[in-house]
């Protein structure tokens, strides 16, 4: 059975303690990109910036959530703050891959009346999965590494990677009105 | 009664739960989400087993033996069904569902359907579960209704000030019985008086109330009662809907298909009597004998005391938490256990709920976290999610004091 330090690394309580980019910026002319993760009410809300260069200027996190959504949120927004949107596009999927999930499976977890215990089914459908995926360069990643972890506690994994897909669309969003 | 006397003690309940008696690394589980399903002691793995073995053919066909025999216990599960919570004629006023939400949405399909029309009003609460909203809420959009809720006030119960207001030119009154996040237990019977008074209709939710307290449809007044068996004992796959036969008798099919019909021609139909009208297809045979066991092993301990050991409990949780953690801890719904049921849920200064049910389920103790299918209430209460620890017959003051060592224990991770 993995162990509580393997989900609450030094680094993530330190994001969670104290968040960085935390805040709102007015929109427009920021775009702003709202998510929820309906297992348990997170909400990140991301307000974006992007240049006419295609460079993201700022970002600032609001919401509320657990440990892992808010420190996954400020380490992605220390990581992607003034980058190329394309380079911030790239690291949402390394991200994703080191969480070594499909869009379908984060799907699987709905609002369901079961509470947040999950079945070593599952987890052995995500183990499974990860063969096939390439290996992560875990040093691009910097901090994020430290959120490994987290794919050892399978209903967790979309805490994580919550504040990522509304990146996603916010870059989408930002994108589409340049 | 002798019997029952001597079985006072929650160990000798947990005796009869397999599950209680896994030990994961050594630790015994700390099962503290009854709320959100229970457990089963071995009487209810025993009948659905026996009948799978001995018993199993289809119901309501078959003129062999076998098939007798499964048509004679399906029907019997309902009439205890039945019985447990009071019901005038169980033989005919029991409606066998998939869960406590499909009964909800029975009435708002077959009855809601049929005698609401635009600009009727629906009288809500604001601690409504989804089950006991959505439904509403789906209605509402269809045919142009107005919705209207009882607001809880800052006791955690329903505040009744405005209720002849709010219920002027009601049709239906929905009411949960029991909170599943507050544990406030409603005055439905007061609210029921006060709604027939003005010609509504009232449905009540007791998926949180059937299984921990003595139910009486009569005594409350409703004219609808759902609940749900996996939350009292019982396997998954079986719900309940009662209503009063003459209510039944002039509501339309719900479901189509085989079961609910007496006559089928090319141009038409003729629907089958109740309860049979609203059994549309092969029923969950094996989960509502299951439930009928469920029903005997609680009958024989009697709900009066189930009620009474919960109370006890939760005056301890109650008593632990607020005095172990004093401020950091919030606890939403009543102080006075016996204005509630033993739903507990609480917030946790500066550590989310869901950080909570992980840090807990180190030490094996189960909790809910979330929003418990109850948003709106959530928005009222200005928060995204609770922690809820849940108590049934099968917990004492070991949890209590498992929970308490592993809340420290969460506290001391996330200190600042
Ligand atoms: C108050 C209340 N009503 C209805 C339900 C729905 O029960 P089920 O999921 O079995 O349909 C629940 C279950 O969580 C509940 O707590």
């Amino acid at each position: 059975m993995p162990g509580l330090e393997d989900l609450y690394r030094e680094i993530i309580l330190d994001h969670y303690r104290s968040p960085r980019n935390k805040g709102e910026l007015p929109s427009p002319p920021a775009v702003k990109a709202e998510g929820f993760n309906p297992l348990c009410g997170d909400e990140i809300i991301v307000y974006l910036i992007v240049s006419s260069g295609g460079v993201v200027e700022d970002i600032k996190i609001s919401g509320q959530g657990c440990s892992i959504s808010q420190s996954s949120a400020s380490m992605m927004s220390s990581s992607v703050k003034g980058k190329a949107t394309s380079e911030a596009r790239d690291l949402v999927k390394t991200f994703k891959r080191l969480m070594s999930i499909h869009e379908h499976e984060i799907a699987a977890t709905g609002d369901s009346a079961s509470g947040i215990a999950t079945t070593s089914a599952s987890a052995a459908y995500i183990h499974d999965d990860e063969a096939d995926e390439e290996a992560v360069d875990l040093s691009k990643l910097g901090d994020l590494a430290a959120l490994q972890g987290v794919v050892k506690f399978p209903v967790r994994i979309k805490c994580a990677t919550l504040s990522w897909n509304t990146l996603l669309q916010a870059l989408d969003e930002a994108e589409a009105s340049t | 009664m002798e019997m029952s006397e001597k079985r006072i003690n929650p160990d000798d309940f947990r005796r009869d739960f397999p599950i209680l008696s896994v030990k994961e690394n050594g630790k015994r589980l700390v099962y503290l989400d009854s709320a959100a399903s229970s457990q089963h002691p071995v009487k209810v793995l025993a009948a659905m087993e026996s009948y799978y073995e001995t018993s199993h053919a289809n119901v309501h066909r078959g003129v062999y033996k076998l098939a007798e025999d499964a048509t004679a216990m399906f029907e019997s599960a309902r009439v205890a069904a039945g019985r447990f919570i009071g019901a005038p004629d169980p033989a005919r006023e029991i409606i066998f569902t998939k869960n406590a939400t499909e009964s909800l949405n029975l009435v708002s399909h077959s009855w809601g359907r049929k005698n609401l029309s635009a600009g009727d009003v629906i009288v809500l609460t604001e601690m409504e579960h989804h089950a006991n909203l959505v439904p509403w809420l789906m209605l509402a959009e269809e045919k142009g209704l107005e919705l209207r809720y009882i607001p809880v006030d800052s006791e955690w119960e329903l505040d009744l000030t405005n209720l002849d207001a709010l219920l002027e030119g009601a049709k239906l009154v929905c009411v949960t019985l029991a909170s599943n996040v507050l544990g406030t237990l409603n005055p439905v019977s007061l609210i029921a008086d006060a709604a027939h008074a003005k010609g509504a209709l009232v449905v009540a939710d007791g998926a949180q109330f059937v299984p921990h307290l003595p139910c009486d449809v009569t005594e409350i007044g409703c004219d609808f009662l759902a609940y749900t068996g996996h939350k009292m004992l019982g396997p998954t796959g079986i719900g309940v809907l009662w209503a009063k036969a003459s209510i039944l008798e002039a509501m339309p099919p719900f479901l189509g298909g085989g079961e609910m019909i007496l006559d089928v021609r090319v141009d038409g139909f003729t629907p089958n009597e109740i309860p049979w009208k609203f059994e549309a297809g092969t029923p969950p045979i094996a989960e509502a004998i299951g439930l009928a066991a469920a029903i005997e092993y609680l009958q024989d301990i009697g709900m009066d005391r189930i009620r009474e050991h919960e109370m006890k409990l939760t005056r301890y949780a109650l008593g632990e938490l607020e005095g172990q953690f004093g401020e950091k801890i919030t606890v939403y719904g009543p102080p006075d256990p016996t204005k509630r049921s033993g739903a507990i849920s609480f917030s946790v200064q500066g550590v989310h709920p869901h950080d909570i049910s992980q840090v807990l389920d180190e030490d094996g103790v189960c909790i809910r976290a979330g929003h418990h299918c109850a948003k709106p209430l959530m928005r009222k209460l200005q928060t995204a999610a609770t922690a809820r620890a849940s108590l049934y017959l099968y917990n004492d003051q070991d949890d209590i004091d498992a929970l308490v060592g592993a809340l420290d224990k969460t506290l001391k991770l996330f200190s600042f």
